[in-house]
């Protein structure tokens, strides 16, 4: 039990914007332990930054809130404390890095001061060891000639190396769980598997748990020691790589699984989109959200909640057909032509 | 960086000339025959044209325009007409308390302007953001001669509190030369002031919603720096661009508030030069200033570089390098 590190219980994050309120989140549970690599995978707006944001306790003052839900980080509840205490966990026990590794780091100070910046924040440190620190980092992550790299500008890295760099400023105080929002997305087929695989050595070398948030399965599988699939905010199936893989139960997972297969086979850039659009946050309906996209729908479908049940261990489904007395068909193709 | 400034001031010279063939030409176009107005009403047509074949007025143009910029050339910006003293002593004698005038207002500007729009922008939508937009809109708005008036009314008229016109001396202490000083400077510091606030906000939403805001918060920064240090640095390009304008502005703005207040600076003397159709010292005066306007700018440049890397020194323009 010592060995989880994060535990996220029901979480709902809600949005208030002009006169309604977005749910973004609803009821999401996450168990991490050390070591472990959580994928959270999901179309678009399904909420997989928003929880991640939520983790560091990001989200816009007076817009995002925590109505409901707990997180538990190496024994601290989050959501207790001060926000001095939230932001020597914040760059220190839990890093974050972003999607467009071009935006992500600041034009008009050196990457070294970047990295320096980080470990200073978190350590006493003398400006002359940070340096040090700074140089030691580009090193680590692969940047060749660091001692020339650090005195030079984000504009001056390609977007792999600015990746890297990213990389430099999230682990340089060892943090205990690195978040990745889409780390590879914005980059080349090439330089995406060797950012993959830097972020594995490094999570070995120094037992790092690693949340993965991609829309990539492929990433998936070639990361993740679990998965959640998100719709619409909820969680409509979580479980083991394996048994998403070998034995996915949720309709809206097979769609995610023909879209990547579809893909794989055209060799197209762009994951091919489940058709329809997911329901409006602002309006919850009564029932399943996939209910309008579902190729499995039926009346309840529209009126009442799927709740979520655990099917095998460690394998958890919200669907109403998919539960331990009762199993749908899955057909083939029926989400891309 | 020093080659670059060396470079900037010679491409500078073709400049200076263009203004000074403009000032020549537009200080000829002043209706009104300066010997005439130095002689007074009573004058006779003789004595007029004998003064003006003493001040040279009655050589060709182009002959006067020779002689003028054979004399820039060495430095020299002429004699005055009126006061019989050369030019450029005048200038030395007044730019000094313009350049004190001009400088507090800045400071007043910057201290009060920038503060406010970062505040504003780091507090979008709310009441003192409005309270911001208000009072700068205002600011901006607002004539500044109504203003400098106003405030006379006030604050020494009312209140007793300033003194109304001129310049205090250091002779008669520091206090009563801060307290001549109060009231020309919050005159001229207002559009300035408004004008900073409004481009620091803007500037400022902008860069907030940047990538690398969350980064800098993720790293678990302060918001006191990720406002301060990451998104103030970034936002400062426009406000340079602004701030190039406004030292200008408030050098050329200080004629209006040195006349509303009496204040012995450059707007007092070139007033008075047109008035008595000086145009020696109006030429002079005109000619130095746009100097002035053009060392500003291209130390605002300067400063580009300095605050964004990605400006190239070779083009002068901002480029995104690969
Ligand atoms: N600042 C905000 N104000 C209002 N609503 C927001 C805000 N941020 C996010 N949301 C809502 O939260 C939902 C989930 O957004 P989120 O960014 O988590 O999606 P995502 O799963 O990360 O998608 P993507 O794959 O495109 O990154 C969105 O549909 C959006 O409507
Ligand atoms: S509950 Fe109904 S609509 Fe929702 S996924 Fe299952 S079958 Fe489809
Ligand atoms: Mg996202």
């Amino acid at each position: 039990m010592s060995d989880v590190i994060l535990k996220v219980e029901n979480l709902d994050v809600h949005f208030r914007s002009s006169a309604s309120i977005v749910k973004a989140v609803n009821g999401v549970n996450i168990t991490l332990k050390k070591k472990e690599t959580l994928g959270i995978v999901g179309e678009s707006g399904s909420g997989k930054s928003v929880t991640a944001t939520a983790l560091m306790r990001l989200l816009p003052k007076g817009i995002g809130s925590i109505p409901n839900g707990k997180i538990t980080f190496n024994g601290k509840d989050i959501l207790s404390l001060s926000d001095k205490e939230m932001r020597d966990v914040r760059g220190n026990e839990i890093a974050m890095i972003f999607q467009d590794p071009m935006t992500s780091l600041n034009p008009v100070f050196t990457v070294g001061d970047q990295i320096e910046e980080a470990v200073r924040t978190h350590q006493q440190m003398s400006k002359k060891e940070a340096k040090k620190k700074a140089i030691e980092m580009l090193k680590v992550v692969g940047i060749p000639e660091p001692e020339k790299r650090v005195k030079m500008y984000p504009h001056e890295f390609s977007g792999g190396m600015r990746q890297r760099v990213m990389i430099a400023i999230a682990l340089s105080c060892n943090p205990k769980l690195l978040i990745a929002d889409e780390p590879t997305t914005a980059l080349d087929v090439t330089v995406q598997a060797q950012i993959l695989e830097l972020m594995k050595s490094l999570q070995e070398k120094n037992d790092t748990s690693i949340i993965m948030i991609t829309h990539d399965l492929g990433v998936v599988w070639e990361m993740c020691d679990k998965v959640i699939v998100m719709y619409a905010g909820n969680t409509v199936e979580s479980g083991t790589v394996e048994t998403i893989y070998e034995n996915p139960l949720h309709p809206y997972t097979w769609g995610l699984l023909e879209s990547q297969i579809t893909k794989n086979t055209l060799n197209g850039d762009k994951l091919p989109a489940i058709p329809g659009s997911p329901p409006d946050l602002r309006n919850p309906i009564p029932g399943c959200n996939f209910a309008d996209r579902c190729p499995y729908a039926k009346e309840i479908c529209s009126t009442t909640k799927p709740q979520p049940i655990e099917v095998e261990l460690g394998h958890i489904v919200s669907c109403h057909f998919q539960t331990n007395s009762n199993r749908l068909e899955r057909k083939e193709r029926v989400y891309i032509e | 960086m020093g080659k670059y400034i060396l470079k900037r001031l010679v491409d500078l010279l073709p400049t200076i000339f263009v203004v000074a063939i403009i000032v020549f030409v537009i200080t000829r176009l002043i209706p009104g025959d300066p010997a005439a107005v130095m002689l007074g009403p009573q004058a006779s047509v003789e004595d007029i044209q004998e003064l003006r074949d003493d001040l040279g007025l009655n050589e060709p143009l182009h002959t006067q325009f020779l002689q003028y910029i054979g004399d820039l050339v060495q430095g020299d910006f002429g004699v005055s007409l009126t006061y019989n003293q050369p030019v450029i002593s005048l200038i030395m004698d007044r730019f000094p308390n313009t350049l004190v005038l001009a400088f507090s207002a800045l400071v007043i500007a910057l201290l009060i302007g920038i503060p406010a729009g970062i505040i504003s922008a780091s507090k979008q939508n709310s009441v003192m953001d409005y309270t911001v937009m208000v009072i700068s809109l205002i600011g901006v708005s607002i004539p500044i001669f109504w203003l400098g008036v106003m405030l006379v009314l006030y604050f020494s008229v009312n209140l007793g509190w300033f003194p109304a016109t001129g310049m205090g001396t250091m002779d008669e202490g520091f206090i009563t030369y801060i307290k001549h000083l109060v009231l020309p400077s919050i005159t001229l510091a207002t559009i300035p002031m408004a004008t900073f606030a409004r481009i620091t906000r803007s500037s400022m939403l902008e860069v907030i919603s940047q990538d690398y805001i969350k980064t800098a918060r993720a790293k678990g920064l302060k918001e006191f720096f990720v406002i301060g240090k990451h998104a103030f640095k970034n936002a400062l390009t426009p406000i340079l661009t602004v701030l190039g304008m406004q030292v200008s502005a408030l050098l050329g703005g200080a004629v209006l508030t040195e006349t509303i207040f009496s204040w012995p600076g450059m707007g007092r003397l070139i007033v008075d030069a047109i008035d008595k159709r000086d145009f020696v010292v109006v030429q002079g005066t005109v000619l130095f200033i746009a100097i002035i306007f053009v060392l500003v700018n291209l130390l605002i440049d300067v400063l580009y570089k300095i605050v964004n890397p990605r400006v190239n020194y070779s083009s002068g323009k901002g480029g995104e390098g690969k």
